[in-house]
């Protein structure tokens, strides 16, 4: 079946919020219908047709054609089919996202995956800050699934991680992995200051990493089974995570300013 | 009737009877495959037959490194119980005393299905704490910290209730050596099939049983009409030429792989022919009546 395809016609003048846009939301709507949804964020109405030229389409696979900064919340609270934006986006794409499969092939502002259950969601370019994290007053961040950014990504990537596994094939800003509670977070490249900043359980890999701080302590250099077994399940995600995890690595537990349960890997 | 022959060996107008079991599968992998295959051996070790065992267990298969979840060689072991309950149980226990301890093992579901048994999920808790769960998409595994490194173990793996226990063949020959020939060479055929064990030592048995005895205490008790030695004294199924008989009693987490078991093991007793194996092949039933699974000889004939 062919996908929806929702084609920008020129830069939005107001941000927009497109959480209405998901397969879920949008079943069984002609396509005159999914034109009259209103995506406006200020007093300023704007509809779905307004912004888009639509070419009708099965909605369990959506298209962008075009992107902009300006185009948020693509994707929230997708449970299963595709949406594939082929440009940029704005803040928290694939937010409390629990199935199906997102790609944004451009840049993303702050929030993308927050708070993500399950899916999988990848980022072509860059992402902004608090990757996959909770907005203010939540608990948990991501919670499941699996997050790929081909890119950087911005500060506190994983922020109150709770589970699923983050692959940032860039460089991260400061303090990725704070607060972690558990799952997995691999930083490809260069990362900031205070890896792992409180973090109590899970675990982080980074290829490069900067001085830790004092509150992770040595474990030794190991080849552990489970590493090898993630490297496999992710071979075909991200090659060049999949080799990181194939190399001896060295353990550091921590953080112990917090449960000290989690670790930060790096090659040995 | 006359017996139907097959090169020369007589084949009994008769049929395996067997029965529904509970059966799973798990890999084990270690550093090297002398060690998967250790703990592979010492895990399947004393679980020839569910009356004194608690479970049935061997080695289906070996695996290489290019087909196993963490690059390194694997063994795939079969475990086959009566219920679901006593499986779990054999399961943990024997994971838990066997490959747990076993150096540099690692252990992983290999039979899919919702039905789910515990097994790391159980073995966690010798972690102490220290223990670490990571998911992977539907994938769940617990490392456990141990002093070779961790011992990385699968959540649950699958649970089938289609498992058939009890195929088998009676091997008889005239003498200790041909009957001998004949069923190494079976168990050799059978090994190859995927999905089955055959539980007993090296894959066959000398001790068949027939259901009760003279002794109250005795559930089962020697098959005197397969006994040579008492082939004049009893009401023997043994013909005048038959001066040993073996047995290879089969498991399978299918009643297809049990079929296919049967199949080829009859095979390579045929092709050996009557002059330096086995004169006539077999099989044991209680009549029909207590097992849904039956497997005709004649039908699985070469």
């Amino acid at each position: 079946m062919k996908p929806l395809v929702l084609a920008l016609k020129q830069e939005p003048d107001q941000r927009l919020d497109l959480s209405p846009l998901v397969p879920h939301l949008l079943d069984g709507k002609s396509a005159k219908e999914i034109a009259e949804i209103e995506l406006q964020t200020t007093r300023e109405k704007i509809a779905a047709g307004d912004i888009f030229k639509i070419r009708s389409g099965g909605v369990g696979s959506i298209r962008f054609e075009g992107g902009s900064l300006r185009l948020d919340n693509v994707g929230q609270g997708l449970k299963s089919g595709e949406i594939i934006v082929e440009g940029d986006c704005g803040k928290s794409p694939g937010r409390v996202m629990s199935g199906g499969n997102l790609v944004v092939a451009g840049d993303c502002g702050p929030f993308a995956g927050s708070a993500m259950s399950g899916g999988r969601l990848e980022i072509g370019g860059d992402a902004g800050d608090f990757l996959a994290a909770p907005l203010e007053g939540e608990m948990e961040g991501m919670t499941g699934g699996l997050l790929i950014v081909r890119g950087n990504a911005g500060e506190r990537a994983g922020d109150r991680l709770r589970r699923g596994t983050i692959v940032i094939e860039g460089s991260a800003g400061d303090f990725p992995g704070s607060r972690m509670i558990a799952g997995t977070l691999i930083v490809l490249k260069n990362c900031g200051t205070l890896p792992g900043y409180l973090m109590r359980r899970g675990t982080i890999v980074l290829a490069n990493p900067p001085e830790l701080a004092p509150t992770f302590v040595d474990c030794g250099i190991h080849e552990l089974a489970f590493a090898k077994v993630f490297a496999g399940l992710l071979r075909d995600e991200s090659r060049a995570a999949a080799r990181l995890l194939g190399r001896p690595l060295a353990r550091f537990a921590g953080d112990m300013a917090a449960l000290g349960k989690g670790e930060i890997f790096f090659p040995a | 009737m006359r017996p139907m022959k097959k090169n020369g060996v007589r084949i009994d107008d008769s049929f395996a009877e067997a029965f529904p079991m509970r059966g799973t599968a798990i890999l084990i992998t270690a550093p090297t495959r002398r060690w998967a295959l250790q703990a592979a051996i010492t895990m399947t070790g004393f679980a020839t037959s569910v009356i004194g065992c608690g479970a049935e267990a061997g080695i289906d298969g070996e695996r290489s490194g290019k087909l196993t979840p963490d690059g390194r060689p694997g063994v795939r072991v079969l475990v086959f119980a009566m219920s679901s309950d006593t499986l779990e149980t054999q399961l943990v226990n024997r994971a838990g005393q066997c490959v747990l301890t076993s150096p540099g093992s690692a252990c992983f579901a290999d039979l899919d299905g919702t039905d789910r048994l515990p097994i790391g999920d159980s073995l966690r808790y010798f972690g102490d704490g220290w223990q670490v769960s990571k998911k992977f998409g539907d994938r769940h595994f617990w490392r456990v910290p141990v002093m070779d490194g961790e011992f990385l173990c699968e959540a649950t793996t699958g649970l089938t209730k289609k498992a058939v226990g009890g195929g088998n063949l009676l091997i008889m020959g005239a003498t200790p050596e041909t009957t001998m020939r004949a069923a190494e060479l079976a168990v050799d055929a059978m090994n190859e099939v995927e999905g089955v064990i055959l539980p007993f030592p090296g894959g066959i048995v000398r001790s068949g049983s027939k259901v009760g005895s003279k002794y109250k205490a005795m559930m089962a008790s020697t098959n005197d009409a397969y006994c040579p030695t008492l082939r004049g004294a009893v009401k023997t199924s043994l013909d005048e030429d038959i001066g040993c008989v073996l047995e290879i009693v089969i498991d399978g987490l299918t009643e297809e792989s049990v079929a296919e078991a049967m199949r080829a093991g009859l095979a390579a007793i045929v092709k050996l022919g009557p002059d330096h194996g086995a004169v006539r092949v077999g099989a044991g039933n209680y009549g029909g009546k207590l097992g849904p699974f039956h497997f005709h000889l004649k039908d699985l004939l070469p």
